[in-house]
C-alpha cells in the first residue's frame, strides 16, 4: 500500500473530475468519524495492487502492520489500474459519486432492470435528466425512488436528448450494480 | 436419490391419517385391509348416506321381514355390503321395493298399523344399536392389539431387511413405536426387553431412515431425550424460512418493507428480540437479485446469525476484529451498528471466500473496514496483542447445526472431524482473547460462536479458554435461547459456562447456534484464582499445564476421549508425567525454563514479552512448590468429588 504519485494522482482526479466537477473538493477534504480520536480526520488515496482506495488516514495509520500480501481492501475501492495505465472507476465507487455528483439521469422503472443487465440507456427510459450536460461529461444514473444503479458517459447533450427518437442511445454504461452478481470475479 | 424418495414418502406419510388406523401390524395387516374399503366407505358415506338410511332402512325392513332372516350380528357389516349390492342392482330391486312401498301404503288405514310402525321403530333401535356395538368393538380391537403386537425385530427379519432396499414405512412405524416405548419405559415396555437394545434398534432406524452416519446419532441421542431427538430430527429435514437483516446505514426497516411488498414479496418483521430483520415467506421476484439488494438495502442472512452480533454489541469509535468473516453478513452487520465509525478489521483465511466478503462490504456502503488474510492464529502477532476492543469469533465448526442446509453433514463428520474443530476453535479462541485489550474503555469482550450443536466445539472450548486466560463469562443479553450445558455424562465444566446460550431449529425455528460472551478481566496470561469452587480451582492449577501438553498431543493422539477433556483420566495419567517435569523445573536456569515454558505451550502464546516470561517462570515456581502438597490433599479428595459435583 502507497500513496499515489503525481501522474496516478492526476490521472483519478480527471476521471473523478468528469461526475463530480467541482465537489471534488468536498471529496478529499470530508471528514471522516473513523478511528478512536473525536476529532475528525480526513480523506486520502491510496495504492495496493493496482487499484485505488479511498480511506481515512486513520484506518490507514491501522493498516500499515498488515502485509502487502495479506492486505486484501481497505475502506473503499474506487477503481483499478489498467496494464496501460489507464484508470477505470469500477462500480464500487458508486456511493461516492452518486453523493456528489453533478450531472444526473433518472430511469423509469421499466428500464431500471434493463440497464441492470448492462444494456445502455436509451430514450425510451429516461425519467428525468439534469441541464447542461456536454457529450462525454460522467453521468450517474438513478432510479425514480433515488436509488443510484450505476453510471456512464453521455452520448448526448440534454437539447439533442429531445430531440432524439426512442431507441437512441443517451448515456453510455459504464457499470452498474448488477455487477455484484454478474462479475463478482472481476470486482 | 434415495433422498428425494424418502421425502416423498415423509410427505405422504404426514398427509396419510392418524396413527390409530394405520399402525396395524403385520400379521393383523392383510385382515385390516379387507376391512379398509368398507370402513372408509362408512366413514365417507355416512353424511351421504343418512338421508337415504332412512328410506333404506325401511325398504331393508321389509326385505329382511319377508325374509325372515334374523342376522343378527352380521346386519352392521352386511347393511352396507347389502347396500353396495342394492347399488349395482338398482334396477332389479326397484321394482321389489316400490312394491313394498306400495303394500305400507295399502296398509296404512289399517288398525294393524301401529304395531307395524311400532315394530319397524324397533327393528330400527335394535339395527342401530348392533351398530354401535360393532363399532366399538372394533375400536377395541385395534386399541388391544397396538401393545401386544409390536416387538423388536428378531435377527432374522433384521438380516432379511439388510437385503433387500429398506423399506420406509416399516420403519417410520418401527421408529415411532420405539419412541413411544422408550418415552415411558417404566411402564409400556415388555417384559424382559432392555433399554439398550431398544436404543440400539432406533439407532440403526434412524440411521436409515433418514441417512445420517452413526457417530451422529450416537451424540445425538446422548444429548436429547427420545421425543425431542425425534422433534430435532424432523426439524432438521426442513429448511428454516429465509430472513434478511435491514442496512441501517441506507434504509429503515419500515422503508423496505414497503418497498418490498410492492415487488410482491410476502414478509413479515422477524422476531420482537430483532429490529431489523424481516422474514421473507415467499416473493414473486428473486429475494438475492432485486434492485434494492443491489444498492446494498438488505442482506440475506440467516436469523441465527444475528444473534453473535447482537450479543457483541459493538459500540461507536471502537476498534473491532472479525476473525472469520467472509461472506460478510456480520461484519457489515458490526458497521451498520457502528454506524461506520471506529475501525474494523475483517479476516479471513481463505482466499476464494475474500471476493464476496468486498463485495458485500462495498455493496452495503461499508467505509471503515481494512480486509485483511490471515490465518486467525497469527493475527495476534499481526495486530499486536491487547490492542481492540472487542473480537467477533464465528468459528469453522463442523456445521451440525445446520443440517438443514446441508445434507452431507449428516455422513461425512465423524469423531475426528470434531476433534480437529475442536483443536483449531481453541488456538483461535486464544488468539482471540490476546488481540482484546483488557484495560479498554468501552470494550474488553470476545464474542465466540459457532452453528454447531457438538458439546466438544461448544462448552469444552469456552471451558479451556476459562482455564487458560484471565476471561469470564458473562450473559450475552439474548434471553431466549437454551443455556449451555455445565455438565455433560462424564464432563463437567466451570458453572458459568451457563451463561451461554444454545438455539435448536426445533425449538427457536433457527438453525442450531451457540453463542458464548467473555470478558477480558486483565492482560495476564494466566487465569487469576478467583469465584471459583475450591476443586475446579486446584484442577486448573494442575491441569493448566496439561492442557498445553494436551493440545500438542491432540494431533498425535486419535482417541476421541483425551480431546473431550475427561478431567479424571486426565489428572491419573499425567501425573506421571508431572512428577517428571517438576524435578526438572527446579533444578534449570531460567534460560531453561524459558524455553521448556515455549516448547509447552506450543499453540497459545507466541513471542511472550520478557517481561511476562519472567513472571511466569516465578509463577509456575510457586505452583509447582503447591501443587507437591495439593497433590496429596487430591487424592484424599478424589473420593469426595463424585458427592461434591452435584
Amino acid at each position: 500500500m502507497r500513496p499515489l504519485d503525481e501522474t496516478e494522482t492526476t490521472v483519478v482526479f480527471e476521471k473523478l473530475f468528469k461526475f463530480v466537477g467541482n465537489n471534488l473538493k468536498k471529496i478529499v477534504e470530508n471528514p471522516s468519524d473513523e478511528g478512536p480520536e473525536s476529532t475528525p480526520g480526513s480523506y486520502c488515496f491510496r495504492l495496493q495492487k493496482n487499484r485505488v482506495y479511498y480511506v481515512s488516514d486513520a484506518l490507514v495509520k491501522r493498516a500499515t502492520n498488515i502485509s502487502r500480501k495479506n492486505l486484501v481492501s481497505l475502506g473503499t475501492c474506487i477503481g483499478k489500474y489498467t496494464h496501460a495505465g489507464s484508470f477505470h472507476l469500477t462500480i464500487m465507487s458508486l456511493n461516492i459519486l452518486a453523493a456528489n455528483a453533478k450531472h444526473k439521469v433518472w430511469l423509469k422503472p421499466t428500464s431500471e432492470m434493463s440497464f441492470l443487465y448492462g444494456n445502455h440507456v436509451l430514450k425510451g427510459g429516461l425519467g428525468r435528466i439534469t441541464d447542461s450536460i456536454v457529450p462525454g461529461d460522467g453521468v450517474v444514473v438513478f432510479s425514480m425512488s433515488d436509488v443510484p444503479l450505476g453510471f456512464g458517459i453521455a452520448a448526448k447533450s440534454t437539447q439533442d436528448c429531445r430531440k432524439l427518437d426512442p431507441n437512441g442511445i443517451v448515456v453510455l454504461h459504464q457499470a452498474d450494480i448488477g455487477e455484484y452478481l454478474r462479475d463478482e470475479d472481476e470486482l | 436419490m434415495a433422498a428425494l424418495t424418502r421425502n416423498k414418502k415423509n410427505r405422504t406419510n404426514s398427509q396419510t391419517p392418524p396413527l390409530n388406523k394405520r399402525t396395524k401390524s403385520s400379521p393383523m395387516k392383510k385382515a385390516a385391509k379387507s376391512q379398509k374399503p368398507p370402513l372408509k366407505k362408512q366413514r365417507r358415506c355416512i353424511p351421504e348416506e343418512k338421508p337415504v338410511i332412512a328410506t333404506d332402512e325401511e325398504e331393508e325392513e321389509e326385505i329382511e321381514q319377508s325374509l325372515q332372516g334374523d342376522e343378527g350380528s352380521e346386519s352392521g357389516s352386511d347393511f352396507f355390503s347389502d347396500g353396495d349390492g342394492e347399488d349395482v342392482n338398482d334396477d332389479g330391486d326397484a321394482d321389489d321395493l316400490l312394491d313394498g312401498s306400495d303394500d305400507e301404503e295399502g296398509t296404512l288405514d289399517s288398525d294393524s298399523d301401529e304395531s307395524d310402525i311400532e315394530i319397524k321403530s324397533r327393528a330400527i333401535d335394535k339395527k342401530r344399536k348392533k351398530e354401535e356395538q360393532d363399532a366399538k368393538d372394533e375400536f377395541t380391537m385395534n386399541i388391544k392389539e397396538q401393545p401386544d403386537e409390536f416387538q423388536l425385530p428378531t435377527k432374522k427379519e433384521l438380516e432379511a431387511e439388510a437385503l433387500g432396499a429398506p423399506d420406509l414405512p416399516n420403519l417410520q412405524i418401527r421408529i415411532r413405536e420405539i419412541v413411544r416405548v422408550l418415552s415411558n419405559f417404566k411402564d409400556l415396555r415388555p417384559d424382559g426387553a432392555k433399554r439398550t437394545d431398544y436404543v440400539d434398534q432406533l439407532k440403526a432406524d434412524l440411521c436409515s431412515y433418514y441417512g445420517y452416519n452413526e457417530f451422529l446419532i450416537g451424540t445425538l441421542i446422548e444429548m436429547f431425550s427420545v421425543v425431542e431427538l425425534m422433534e430435532l430430527i424432523e426439524a432438521f429435514e426442513k429448511k428454516r424460512p429465509t430472513s434478511i437483516r435491514t442496512n441501517t446505514l441506507k434504509t429503515r426497516r419500515r422503508d423496505l418493507a414497503d418497498v418490498l411488498l410492492n415487488r410482491g414479496v410476502n414478509l413479515d418483521p422477524l422476531s420482537k428480540w430483532s429490529k431489523v430483520g424481516l422474514i421473507v415467506y415467499d416473493s414473486q421476484v428473486p429475494i438475492g437479485a432485486t434492485p434494492e439488494y443491489l444498492a446494498g438495502f438488505y442482506m440475506l442472512q440467516s436469523a441465527s446469525s444475528f444473534l453473535p452480533v447482537m450479543a457483541l454489541a459493538p459500540q461507536e469509535k471502537e476498534r473491532v476484529v472479525d476473525m472469520a468473516a467472509a461472506p460478510g453478513g456480520k461484519t457489515t452487520y458490526v458497521a451498520a451498528l457502528m454506524k461506520n465509525t471506529g475501525i474494523i478489521y475483517a479476516n479471513e483465511m481463505k482466499v476464494p471466500r475474500l471476493k464476496s466478503l468486498c463485495a458485500n462490504l462495498h455493496r452495503m456502503g461499508v467505509t471503515n473496514t481494512i480486509v485483511c488474510n490471515y490465518d486467525g492464529r497469527e493475527l495476534s502477532k499481526v495486530l499486536g496483542q491487547n490492542s481492540v476492543d472487542r473480537v467477533l469469533l464465528d468459528a469453522p465448526c463442523s456445521g451440525t447445526g445446520v443440517i438443514s442446509k446441508d445434507e452431507s453433514v449428516k455422513t461425512s463428520k465423524s469423531a475426528d472431524d470434531i476433534n480437529k474443530f475442536a483443536h483449531l476453535q481453541k488456538q483461535l479462541i486464544l488468539s482471540a482473547i490476546d488481540l482484546v485489550d483488557a484495560n479498554s474503555k468501552t470494550g474488553g469482550y470476545i464474542v465466540y460462536s459457532t452453528c454447531s450443536i457438538m458439546i466438544p466445539e461448544n462448552e469444552a472450548v469456552i471451558d479451556y479458554a476459562l482455564k487458560k486466560r484471565d476471561v469470564k463469562v458473562v450473559p450475552c443479553g439474548l434471553d431466549f435461547g437454551q443455556p449451555g450445558f455445565s455438565s455433560f455424562r462424564e464432563q463437567r465444566f466451570h458453572p458459568s459456562v451457563e451463561k451461554t446460550r444454545r438455539f435448536y431449529p426445533h425449538v427457536h425455528n433457527m438453525d442450531g447456534f451457540f453463542v458464548a460472551k467473555l470478558k477480558k478481566m486483565s492482560n495476564a496470561m494466566q487465569p487469576t484464582e478467583t469465584d471459583k469452587p475450591a476443586e475446579t480451582m486446584r484442577q486448573a492449577q494442575v491441569s493448566s499445564s496439561d492442557d498445553d501438553e494436551e493440545a500438542e498431543a491432540i494431533e498425535e493422539l486419535k482417541k476421541p476421549s483425551v480431546a473431550n477433556g475427561q478431567p479424571k483420566r486426565e489428572s491419573n495419567t499425567k501425573e506421571y508425567k508431572k512428577r517428571q517435569k517438576f524435578p526438572r523445573s527446579k533444578e534449570t536456569h531460567k534460560g531453561k525454563r524459558n524455553t521448556s515454558i515455549k516448547s509447552e505451550s506450543g499453540s497459545g502464546t507466541v513471542e511472550e514479552p520478557r517481561k511476562q516470561k519472567k513472571k511466569r517462570s516465578q509463577w509456575k515456581n510457586e505452583i509447582a512448590q503447591a501443587r507437591e502438597e495439593k497433590r496429596n490433599a487430591m487424592r484424599e479428595n478424589a473420593k469426595e468429588r463424585p458427592k461434591h459435583r452435584k
